[in-house]
């Protein structure tokens, strides 16, 4: 059959080989897997089961159930972020609809979205489908991954219509402070770019409050925050995020989802309701272990000299791996039969690196990076 | 978080850990976490290490039971005196003093059941102060310890995902 040019141009993600060396093998320990080793909490699960047993299983209103609404803006108070649930917040299917959304909503054909990277593998082909063209701002290891107004400035970036952000940043842990937002939203103010920040790792900091761009003067009026329950609550196969943003933006996003998915899926609308009401705890609890953990990666890394700063955010690691990230990924999988991603599968500035997700057990953590530390004492 | 909580939640969940993965965990130093243990035990906040076992599954393995005992008091005894008394036995494995329609909620470990009923029977049901003695015995155990009893790891995430 005759595939649009645009399939035809949109390249395989760069994982996909990873996935299928790894799932060759049955000795694998994976720390290459981006979503959370816990299950929901069981009360959301509970909550969901309900309303499938009361019969629930209905389309729900385009922008989302109202009372997830509610609470969706009540939970972003805590970030200092006020949204009003009926007009400026829409429930979508994942955080990947929202942003998918959010660039059909706000690119024009030609129109150049500037995108800091290594980062997230989603954005550039969501920006390619809607017309748009990426321009790459490199962040870099010596600034911990963050972004700079030199790093916009030297990519060219005034010239972009739209930025989009990634913080905490999958693959690099990365967090930026409201003090690093204040010059990024004065670059984008002052060449009147509008922003996508995808926030959905804003509930796994660590030892610091999740900071957001939204909140710095000027910036609310030209920023969709995106975020959603996959990550938060462990939640990733129900699918469920959300846009936050001025009424136009939402409705323009709102007016695309209801001829593209009419509404997210109903069930987990109420394992959501659940899991803001009721689930802060788990949430805690998942946050305190994926803390233990990065500390004992991070401190294992640097013990075995491969240099990793220590990552604010989300449940990665990105250890610099002194070489070709590819090679050492490849013969660390063949050597030690454990997975990771290399760095420069997310794009320019992640290359030299590994992403190390510790959303595994401890157990296997320790086994993981033992095994690493017997491949690069190998290697030297 | 102070030092000594930080190691506690590390232990709570996993009393093997040594001291160099806890300081890591932690962000601690060795020092520090010795330290920590060393004050949690003095201050018997930390009583004892031991491993979460699924009975069942030991061949000769144990009975266990929960025990309601009712007590009545008298102007010298009150209820740490008989539960000093009760808590000496060695079959006794945990007690407390609970709220409720009895007093005192007792584990009791055997090798036989004829092993728990007759501890029950011939030790605790003729002490003066109790009055009345329900035995449980525990069929199935579904979670101790706070750690679910099933098979395996039944991770079905994709080995890498994005």
């Amino acid at each position: 059959m005759r595939l649009s040019e645009r399939a035809r141009d949109l390249p395989e993600s760069g994982i996909r080989k990873f996935f299928e060396l790894a799932e060759a093998r049955d000795d694998v320990i994976s720390l290459g897997v981006g979503e959370p080793d816990f299950s929901a909490p069981w009360a959301a699960r509970n909550a969901a089961i309900d309303s499938l047993e009361r019969g629930k299983t209905s389309y729900t209103s385009n922008r989302g159930m109202a009372a997830l609404r509610e609470r969706i803006a009540a939970q972003h108070e805590r970030y200092d972020q006020s949204y009003d649930p009926a007009e400026e917040v829409l429930v979508t299917t994942g955080a990947s609809e929202a942003v998918d959304l959010a660039f059909r909503a706000l690119v024009d054909p030609g129109d150049t979205v500037a995108v800091h990277e290594p980062t997230y593998i989603s954005y550039g082909p969501g920006i390619e489908l809607a017309g748009g063209e990426r321009l790459t701002v490199p962040t870099r290891a010596e600034d911990d991954f963050a972004l700079t107004r030199s790093a916009l400035e030297a990519s060219g970036a005034a010239d972009a219509d739209l930025l989009v952000l990634c913080y905490p940043n999958n693959p690099t842990g990365a967090t930026m402070t409201d003090e690093q937002y204040a010059a990024v939203a004065a670059f984008c103010r002052e060449n009147d770019i509008r922003v996508i920040a995808d926030e959905i790792y804003a509930a796994l900091t660590y030892g610091t409050d999740h900071a957001s761009i939204v909140t710095r003067p000027g910036m609310r009026e030209r920023t969709v925050v995106v975020n959603g329950f996959s990550k938060a609550y462990a939640m990733t196969g129900l699918r469920l995020g959300y846009a936050l943003g001025p009424t136009e933006a939402i409705d323009a996003m709102n007016r695309i989802h209801q001829y593209t998915m009419l509404s997210a899926p109903t069930t987990p609308q109420y394992a959501a309701i659940e899991a803001l009401d009721r689930c802060d705890d788990e949430v805690t609890e998942m946050v305190d272990e994926y803390n233990r953990r990065r500390r004992l990666v991070v401190s294992r890394f640097n013990e075995m000299g491969l240099d990793t700063f220590e990552p604010g955010g989300a449940f990665y690691a990105f250890p610099d791996c002194g070489g070709d990230d590819e090679v050492f990924a490849e013969e660390l999988l063949e050597a030690q039969g454990v997975a990771v991603v290399p760095g420069s599968v997310f794009g320019a500035g992640g290359e030299g690196h590994l992403r190390v997700s510790y959303a595994t057990s401890m157990r296997e953590l320790k086994e993981a990076t033992d095994r690493i530390a017997t491949f690069v004492n190998g290697r030297n | 978080m102070d030092a000594e909580r930080e190691v506690l939640d590390v232990l709570a969940r996993n009393a093997r850990e040594d001291i160099d993965d806890i300081a890591a965990q932690t962000g601690l130093d060795a020092a520090a976490v010795e330290e920590a243990i060393a004050a949690l035990e003095a201050d018997n906040v930390v009583h004892g290490y031991q491993a979460v076992i699924d009975w069942d599954r030991v061949d000769e393995g144990k009975i266990r039971a929960v025990v309601e005992i009712n007590v009545e008091l008298d102007r010298e005894t009150g209820y740490e005196q008989v539960a000093d008394r009760i808590a000496k036995f060695p079959a006794v494995d945990a007690l407390h003093l609970v709220s409720g329609d009895y007093d005192f909620a007792v584990e009791v470990l055997g090798e036989t059941m004829q092993d728990v009923s007759r501890f029950i029977s011939e030790q605790v049901a003729p002490m003066p102060e109790v009055t009345q003695t329900v035995t449980h015995y525990i069929m199935e155990t579904y979670k101790d310890g706070g750690v679910r009893f099933e098979d395996g790891d039944d991770d079905d995430r994709l080995s890498v995902s994005p």
